[in-house]
Order: C-alpha cells, then structure tokens, then sequence
C-alpha cells in the first residue's frame, strides 16, 4: 500500500502507544474527548479519539488502519493516510511513541 | 486534535462562563532556592497559615467539579511539604492530571518513587543556566546544578515525562542553543525558554536582569531553528520577553476564563500576581467553594471578558485575541489596572516599558527570602 505522498510514512508493523504521562479522557464539562499531557490540553474531536483509542501499544498501525476502515465504512487509503497524518503530528509533539 | 483546549464561547457580561481548565496549587510559599525573578508575592504566606490535606483533597475535588483538568503542584518549593505525597494521591484521585513543579532540590530518589506511585504524572524541573557556577550563582544555592541534574536522571529513568524550565534574563541569555542542549541531554521531552515576566521579585530585581533588545532579538530568533532541528526529540515552548514585544500577551487565557490559582493559605486568585492589584479582595476556599470563588468572587469578574477595556482595546480587533493584556502589569506600570497592558505599542503609556527596558544595572541580586 503507498500512501499518498501528502502523508507521512509510518511502518505498517509499529505499534503506537500513549507515553508515560500522556492520557485520553472523556470530560463533560470539557465538552467531550481530550488528551491530557504534560502542562497541555489537547481537545480530540470523536474521530481522533477513536483513532487515539487504538494506540495500545499492541495494535499495529495495519491493523489500527484496518479496524478504523471497517468500523466507519471508509476507504482504507484514505483513512491509512488520515491516521498517519494524525500520529506523525502528535508523535512530532511527543504525544505519541510509534 | 492539534487545538490547544480552548472551551468555546466568551467570557463578557451575560455570557456563559468559561470552565477553568488548570489549577497552579501554590502548596507553600518555602523554598530552598533564592532565585531573583521569583514569581511568588514580595509578602509570602507562613507555614503556619499553610492548608492542610484534608483542605486541598476538597480543593481537588471541586476543582475537578468545575472541570479543571490539570493541577500544577507548584510553590515555593512543592516537596517542603511532607505531605506532598498525599496530597499528589488526593489530586489523582480527583481525577486531575498532576504536574508537579520542583525546584529539584530537596526530593531524594525515594521520595520521587512515593510520587510516582502516588499518581504523578509529569515533572517539570527549573534549571537556572546551562553552566555550573552561573547556575548556582543565580540560584543563590550552592550545588543546587547537580542536585537538579540527578532529580532529572531519576524522573527519566521512572519514564515519566520531564519538563525543563529555564527563566532567560541577562545571565543566560547568550546560551539559547547549550540550554536547548542541556534539557536534551537531560532527556526532557519538553522544554520552556521562559524570558522573565516581570512581577513580584523579578520586578525587584527589574534592571538586574533586562537584558538588551539585541540580545532578546537574537535568542528569540534560535527559537525556530531549534524546533526545526529537534522536531520529534524535545518540544520547545517559548514565553515571550514581553517588554520588548510590540503587542501584551494574554495573560494567563484572560481573566477568571481558563486558570485559577490557590495561594499556600487558601486564596484564590485568577493569576499568581493578582494580589497586587488593590482594591481586590480575594475570597479562601476556608469560607467558600471553588465554584462559588470561580462564579462569584467580585474580584473573578473584575476584568473578565472584554467590556471593561478603555481605547484602544475597546475598538481594537486583537482585543478578544489578548484581552488587552495583563492586568497585573497594567496596574504596576501605569497604576491602573483597567488600562491596556503598556507593553501594547499601542498604548498610550507605552514610553514606560521602553523606558524600563533601557533601565539596566548592576546592582547585583536581590535574593528571594522568605
């Protein structure tokens, strides 16, 4: 599978995972998803929070990919390439280990 | 996701109020350090009159209540207390993510092992220079440089998440790239080129530490090409030196919107420097819960929201971007703290901050005392 060349490459066997001191919460007087990290808030729309879930450290990046696809009936391509976008920036921000 | 949390909305009279979303939990005003841009009031808080456990464990709690989401165990020197401890497992158990605020002196690897299995989440060390001497001189605290360093070999080799903070004043100015350096090799995953804000001892020690706007010009300029060249090793967040900028900062997210600060004897306070500002009276979490201080504390809405600002803010379009800037600064160099921030080169009280910035000496420190 080549991405598109917009998207960052990220190897098909990594396993992303949330560092030490990195968090997803769900908040209801935050309005909904946010990620917690050292003396930031990020708010997560539901979209990154579904993908921020899967980053367990045991799921490949294929079968994130794959799991995402499925679930939300979209063309795998295409979200391969919006779930790079997305880890490579928060991995870029030390949000993330790949 | 890449929207720093920001809750929608705005703040001015009639509006829905903001959540906060941080609490600066000021757990004593004991430090060993002496640094001379301290950030703590010039008239600090006694042990005695220090809350107890039991009082930040409820503090926590209806911090979390109004959703804040992040607590910053700061001080003083947090780890003075010997309660840290618990009082770290009490934020955890609210719910909060803990950020604990260290000098770096004063906590042994034991202790730092009783944080981390308390719930700490993050610790951000201060360093004062990226050499030995210059360090401890501005620290006023011999041997604080290596007691600093192995703190931060303990909390990397925990794998908890470090932060480095260092103040940028005359001193160290000229070392943007070696601080950069040394918070790598320090194995900090973040980093903050923190210019000195100028309000409590810092503001004592005003010409001591301004550097010159060409100095400031140059360090601000490593800023990028450091990001640049680090991207993905360590995060560098940069506080403006904000004398020499030509719009104020907002500071802390504007008034009573997003932070809240709990002082060592229980006020609180919309930002560290508030009590500053007279006039003001600050209500305790001894008499009342932080949501009836956040809802209805006088001194919360005093500047909240954009209506009270005279011109040019009032007309200005960066006026719901900075909120006229800070209202502590305001009141220290103009005497009124509705005025917009005279760091605005807009300002008509603007001649003061250059003529502050050009008023340099060296007169040698004043350390910080208790």
């Amino acid at each position: 599978m080549n991405p598109p060349a917009a998207a960052p490459s990220i190897l098909p066997d990594a396993r992303p995972r949330l560092p030490r001191g990195v968090r997803l919460v769900h908040n209801e007087a935050q309005g909904g998803w946010v990620l917690l990290a050292p003396e930031r808030v990020f708010k997560a729309d539901p979209i990154a929070a579904e993908v921020v879930k899967r980053c367990t450290g045991e799921a490949s990046f294929e079968a994130i990919v794959d799991d995402l696809a499925k679930t939300f009936g979209a063309p795998r391509e295409r979200v391969a390439a919006d779930v790079a976008t997305l880890l490579q920036g928060l991995a870029d921000k030390r949000l993330l280990e790949l | 996701m890449t929207t720093e949390g920001r809750p929608n909305g705005n703040g001015g009279a009639g509006k829905p109020l903001h959540n906060p979303l941080g609490l600066l939990a000021e757990l004593t005003h004991r430090c060993p350090l002496g640094c001379p841009y301290c950030s703590n009031p010039l008239e600090m808080d006694k042990r005695q009159s220090e809350l107890d456990t039991a009082t930040w464990a409820r503090v926590f709690r209806e911090a979390a209540g109004l959703g804040v989401l992040q607590v910053h165990l700061s001080g003083g020197e947090p780890a003075s207390r010997r309660d840290l401890a618990g009082i770290m497992a009490a934020a955890r158990e609210a719910g909060l993510y803990t950020n604990l605020i260290t000098s770096g002196v004063g906590i042994t690897d034991n202790r730092l092992n009783e944080l981390a299995d308390a719930g700490l989440d993050h610790v951000q060390i201060s360093i004062q220079d990226s050499e030995q001497e210059s360090a401890d001189r501005i620290a006023g605290y011999e041997g604080a440089y290596v007691r600093k360093r192995a703190l931060a070999a303990a909390v990397v080799a925990l794998k908890l998440p470090l932060t480095v903070n260092i103040v940028i004043h005359r001193a160290n100015i000229g070392r943007i790239d070696e601080l950069v350096a040394m918070a790598l090799d320090m194995g900090a995953s973040r980093v903050e080129i923190a210019h000195v804000q100028y309000y409590g001892w810092a503001l004592k020690n005003r010409a001591s530490l301004m550097p010159t706007r060409e100095q400031v010009v140059q360090a601000v300029g490593r800023i990028e090409p450091l990001r640049k060249q680090h991207r993905g090793r360590i995060v560098i967040d940069a506080v403006v030196p904000d004398y020499y900028a030509r719009f104020p900062k907002p500071c802390v997210g504007g008034w009573g919107r997003r932070s809240l600060n709990v002082t060592p004897a229980g006020r609180v306070l919309p930002c560290h420097a508030a009590e500053l500002i007279p006039g003001l009276e600050f209500w305790s979490v001894k008499s009342h819960s932080l949501r009836e201080i956040w809802e209805q504390n006088p001194a919360f809405n005093a500047f909240r929201g954009t209506d009270f600002l005279p011109e040019p803010c009032r007309s200005c379009e960066r006026r719901e971007v900075d909120f006229g800037g800070c209202r502590c600064q305001a009141f220290a160099l103009t005497g009124d703290a509705r005025a917009t921030d005279p760091v605005c080169h807009l300002s008509p009280h603007h001649h003061v901050v250059e003529e502050q910035a050009a008023n340099r000496g060296d007169a040698g420190y004043i350390y910080r005392r208790l």
